[in-house]
């Protein structure tokens, strides 16, 4: 059982992997997204350097949230679509796993892009150079809470009218807590104060979200094929 | 098991809701109306909030509802998951419009409030925006229970997102003791005696009961006219079958 359970989460990383890069787009348009909407920012409250540090952590944190849920809709429905969905949920692989495989692939695929391209949003938008680690360390931490929440949510909206602006209605009400604790720590670094407790807050978390959201996701998968 | 189920038959669980209702109505307007009295007219302003305070009589027991609405539907949503429980569905289903506007009430009485006292309608402290992700919570649910083409299917997936916003439901509980915000901590339940002086906890302890009736009157309402309104699809149902034969 372990053994499969683990040849299978391989595969269907792989899988989603592999179908992330050969439709390099989707990765790319995220994070065009996630630069694009913050750079909005500078044209929209005016480019003084003050200000826009001031606001740095929080308009990175906030379009990291909206980029990542315009990747959600990725997460199932193109499985749900063509089937292969059903005979993932048919196989001996224990769904949680299948899940978890999935946000692993997706926070690969968006996450991680996201978190690479922070820093360079962080120079334009003149986040002073203490923040930068802290910037870092917290979307680090907060990215994969962010797939896994985002996974429950992509799950129970799976055939659902419109379901792309539903998931946002769903999953962004529950990611407040990984905002304000990141932000939190990025403002605590640029105002010399310790970053650790906001930091073991967001990992606590991100422990939570682990068991419980494929737990959750796959409850309603499990609905949505039935 | 068996008790639970023996309120599954929706004739069954019309007729005895039928019996209950009006005398649950008649309680409600009864303790309502006391309260409402005993609230706004008869018990004493606050030495430092003045009239003001008569406020809270609507805003406390609002905010306790806004929470136990949901919590009743995270309760009816595991049953309904885990024993296919027909009216379980359902309950969930009709409570959230009803504790929607019970958030609604306390986020508007609070910013009333507020205006006066804080000098501001609205701070983003952890208290009001724990709140105000009940609200959009709520929202999501409904929006997503009405997403779908399939009811069933509507039910199912709206459950388990019911459950999952549940953890909502502490964090706005302990918001207050947590962080130190501008929202008072608790003064009702605390382990020794509640900080408030008995002139004003009689009324609102009223209001809180009949807040809580009032629920379950609308929530009653709404479950037998959904029951109704099945009923007519299906006889509707049968006379077309019967005109296309």
């Amino acid at each position: 059982m372990s053994v499969l359970g683990l040849g299978g989460f391989g595969a269907v990383l792989g899988r989603d992997l592999r179908l992330a890069g050969r439709q390099g787009s989707d990765v790319l348009l995220v994070v065009g997204f996630f630069v694009l909407g913050a750079v909005l920012f500078p044209f929209a409250v005016g480019p003084d350097a003050n200000v826009l540090a001031r606001i740095a952590g929080g308009v990175i944190w906030v379009m990291a949230l909206l980029a990542a849920m315009l990747s959600l809709d990725r997460l199932f429905q193109a499985d749900y679509e063509d089937g292969s969905l059903e005979l993932l949920v048919l196989s001996p692989l224990p769904l949680g796993f299948l899940v978890l495989a999935k946000c692993l692939a997706h926070w690969l695929t968006t996450g991680l892009p996201l978190l690479l391209a922070a820093p360079v949003l962080a120079i334009l938008l003149n986040l002073p150079l203490d923040g930068f680690a802290a910037l870092v360390a917290a979307m680090a931490l907060g990215t994969p809470t962010l797939s896994l929440l985002g996974a429950v949510g992509a799950a129970v909206s799976l055939g659902a009218r419109r379901s792309g602006v539903l998931v946002s209605l769903l999953v962004l009400p529950l990611t407040v807590p990984v905002l304000i604790f990141g932000v939190a720590a990025v403002d605590a670094a640029v105002g010399g104060y310790p970053t650790a407790p906001h930091l073991m807050l967001l990992a606590a978390l991100f422990l939570a979200a682990l068991p419980l959201c494929p737990w959750a996701a796959s409850a309603a998968l499990r609905h949505a094929v039935e | 098991m068996s008790k639970l189920h023996y309120l599954a038959n929706p004739a069954r669980f019309s007729r005895l809701s039928a019996l209950i209702l009006p005398w649950l109505a008649l309680a409600t307007i009864l303790l309502m109306g006391t309260g409402l009295y005993l609230g706004l007219l008869d018990s004493p302003p606050d030495y430092q909030q003045g009239e003001t305070v008569r406020i809270m009589y609507v805003h406390v027991p609002s905010a306790w509802m806004a929470m136990g609405c949901y919590s009743s539907m995270a309760i009816a949503s595991a049953m309904a998951l885990i024993w296919r429980h027909p009216l379980a569905d359902l309950i969930a289903q009709e409570s959230a419009p009803i504790g929607a506007c019970f958030t609604a009430i306390a986020l508007a009485t609070g910013a009333l409030w507020g205006q006066p006292m804080w000098g501001t309608w609205w701070v983003w402290d952890a208290r009001l925006t724990s709140v105000l992700v009940l609200f959009f919570l709520y929202l999501g649910y409904i929006a997503l229970v009405n997403a779908f083409d399939d009811p069933q299917r509507g039910a199912r997936a709206g459950a388990v997102l019911a459950l999952v916003g549940w953890i909502n439901i502490p964090i706005i509980k302990f918001s207050v003791d947590w962080w130190n915000t501008l929202h008072q901590p608790a003064s009702v339940s605390r382990l020794d005696a509640p900080a408030i002086h008995p002139d004003m906890l009689t009324p609102l302890l009223l209001m809180g009961l009949a807040f809580l009736l009032l629920y379950l009157v609308l929530l009653l309402l709404r479950v037998r006219s959904r029951l109704l309104e099945r009923r007519i699809l299906v006889l509707r149902q049968r006379k077309m079958e019967e005109w296309g034969s």
